[in-house]
């Protein structure tokens, strides 16, 4: 009988934590600016060179200052909204749940935008956009049980209809309050909508750290409870699960998570679909493994999706959101296709 | 099958008055479920059965009365010690995502596992027992959405078997099985009884009820109609009365009741 093993785990994250290793080093190697895998071997590893004789020189800056902290925040966004991917697809018992999809990540956004926007008139430092994203996406999310009545209450199209309705909502209040508050830099307000690591500040670094490590924390300790959740509401209790005390706290932590993430990188799409859906395929379902490993390729995934952004067109840059929404999109309606095709007959 | 020593506890329901959506369901329902007991609940579809079976689960409140195990109610047990003590099997079960059938019925160990931590080699040892028993180890690594109806009502019976439990309850475990699964299911279920535990199984096939189970409680609309040996509870006058239909009942050859419907009784 095939089952999860401390063996089948350890070989799974190591090859994760292989690959994701791989991929910061060749994002921290990659940019419009000539310095490449040597510099960054020398900086961080002492190969070729001591990381002292750099310091102070254009590479050092370039890596340090400007590829670092980018590589920073993309693998914390990207690991929060993988796992926040995991997490709602459990909960709902949705394959097709996702934080953009469903609009958590809207209404984190438009709550971030009103404080940016608005937040001057009332004396509220911008410091408290994330606390803000924090608290729409929680919005957002009781929004959604509300509508769909509960989970699996409404099938696979009634959440998600919700979710897109709430979004086109969600960018029509960004656009608007960026406007009003004079935001008349299309580009900026652009740049929230479709999401992006390039106006990355480090000092949010460390409040988005902390938020993700929170909701990886809960969800790791959760994840046998997301098993038997996953299985329905009443079979999970007649199992032993706390439902309701465990789906509280696992919607509290993803919602800090999703917030924390928009906050920094504005509405990056389709990351809690993709990578999923993809480990499933390869792991199976277990979200004692499926959880880390989400995270793990989540981080992964956007890196690599920031670095093709970053170079495929010469001297410009993609959001990153474009890239993950160009692979996403289609994805999404393929899996829909299927699930409807699935659904048992009423 | 290892099992925790057993109470002499019985599931008792006291008085028990149900509403669904508003609809008044049951009212006044009173019988227990003994240590060593195998008790079958017949009666019309949607007379509440399930609905009896979700409420010793504590999965649904009775508008008045409690269903208490031993000295303690159902509702009044913590989720985690309930599920230690009594197992559901349900009719069906969908699942969105491709579990495995061995990952499944693992599952029903997490009442006696801590939150955080992977299956001990005690517990694979149990559900890999499970699926021998009920002969389906041959399943173990298949997708559980690849299976037909009559194979996931055998993994869900094998998970209630690994949760190892004093009570079973069972919603029509034999529904959807071939004549050989049938007696293998109830053959567990006698098994279960005879070690010490206790099961309440629905069922609508009254040859196999008469024939497996010590007592029968069967339900009209409204209440319990009947209580008892199988042969005093499904006379044709009771059927007659509560099924609505003729009913040839006489005893095998080797002394089980048999139930043979005929036709429609004439109405009064």
């Amino acid at each position: 009988m095939k089952r999860l093993s401390l063996a089948r785990m350890v070989l799974v994250l190591g090859v994760l934590c292989l690959g994701l290793g791989l991929i910061s080093v060749n994002a921290l190697a990659t940019g419009p600016s000539n310095i490449g895998l040597a510099e960054v071997v020398q900086l961080f590893f002492g190969v070729g060179g001591s990381a002292a004789d750099l310091r102070g020189e254009p590479a050092a800056d370039i890596v340090l200052g400007i590829r670092l902290p980018r590589l920073v925040l993309g693998l914390l966004v990207g690991a929060a909204l993988a796992t926040a991917g995991v997490i709602f697809q459990a909960l709902l018992r949705n394959p097709l749940a996702d934080p953009y999809v469903l609009g958590v990540s809207g209404g984190a956004a438009l709550a971030g935008i009103a404080v940016l926007a608005l937040g001057g008139l009332f004396g509220i430092a911008t410091s408290f956009v994330p606390i803000a994203a924090f608290g729409g996406g929680l919005l957002a999310t009781a929004l959604l049980y509300w509508v769909s009545g509960g989970p699996g209450r409404s099938g696979p199209t009634g959440l998600l209809l919700t979710g897109v309705v709430f979004n086109a909502f969600a960018s029509a209040g960004i656009v608007f309050l960026a406007s009003i508050a004079g935001f008349f830099d299309g580009s900026r307000i652009f740049m929230w909508l479709i999401g992006h690591l390039s106006a990355v500040e480090i000092d949010a670094a460390g409040m988005v750290a902390i938020s993700v490590l929170i909701g990886l924390v809960v969800a790791c300790a959760l994840s046998r409870s997301l098993n038997l959740i996953a299985l329905g509401d009443e079979t999970a209790a007649q199992l032993g699960v706390p439902v309701d005390r465990h789906r509280r706290l696992l919607l509290l932590s993803t919602s800090l998570m999703v917030g924390a993430a928009v906050a920094v990188s504005g509405l990056i799409g389709f990351v809690g679909l993709i990578v999923p859906h993809s480990l499933r395929l390869v792991i199976g379902s277990d979200h004692r493994l499926l959880i880390p490993a989400a995270a793990l390729t989540g981080a992964g995934f956007l890196v690599l999706s920031d670095t093709i952004a970053r170079t495929i067109l010469d001297g410009r840059e993609l959001p990153v959101g474009a890239i993950t929404a160009l692979i996403g999109g289609p994805l999404f309606i393929f899996l829909l296709r299927r699930a409807q095709s699935r659904r048992p007959l009423p | 099958m290892t099992s925790v020593s057993k109470s002499n506890e019985a599931l008792r329901f006291e008085d028990i008055s149900v509403e669904l959506g508003g609809q008044p369901i049951l009212e006044n329902v009173c019988f227990e479920v003994a240590p060593g007991e195998v008790v079958g609940l017949v009666g019309r579809n949607g007379v509440g059965k399930t609905t009896l079976l979700r409420l010793a689960a504590g999965s649904l409140r009775p508008k008045s009365g409690s269903i208490m195990l031993g000295e303690t109610s159902v509702l009044s047990i913590s989720r985690r010690l309930l599920a230690q003590r009594l197992a559901l099997v349900p009719q069906d079960l969908h699942v969105p995502f491709p579990f495995s059938v061995g990952e499944l019925v693992l599952m029903g160990r997490a009442p006696h596992q801590p939150l955080v931590g992977l299956e001990s080699e005690a517990d694979v040892t149990l559900a890999l027992a499970a699926l021998e028993r009920l002969g389906i180890s041959h399943l173990s690594d298949r997708g559980i959405e690849t299976l037909s109806g009559g194979e996931r009502q055998l993994v869900l019976f094998a998970r209630a078997l690994v949760q190892d439990p004093q009570f079973l309850l069972l919603d029509e475990p034999t529904a959807f099985l071939d004549l050989k699964h049938r007696v293998e299911v109830l053959r567990e279920i006698r098994a279960f009884a005879r070690s010490g535990g206790a099961a309440l199984v629905v069922s609508h096939d009254l040859s196999l009820a008469a024939r497996s189970c010590d007592r029968i409680v069967l339900l009209e609309t409204g209440g319990v109609a009947a209580v008892g040996s199988p042969r005093d509870v499904l006379t044709a006058e009771n059927l007659r009365h509560t099924f609505g239909i003729e009913t040839l009942t006489f005893l095998g050859p080797d002394g089980a009741l048999v139930v043979v419907p005929r036709g429609f009784a004439e109405q009064p």
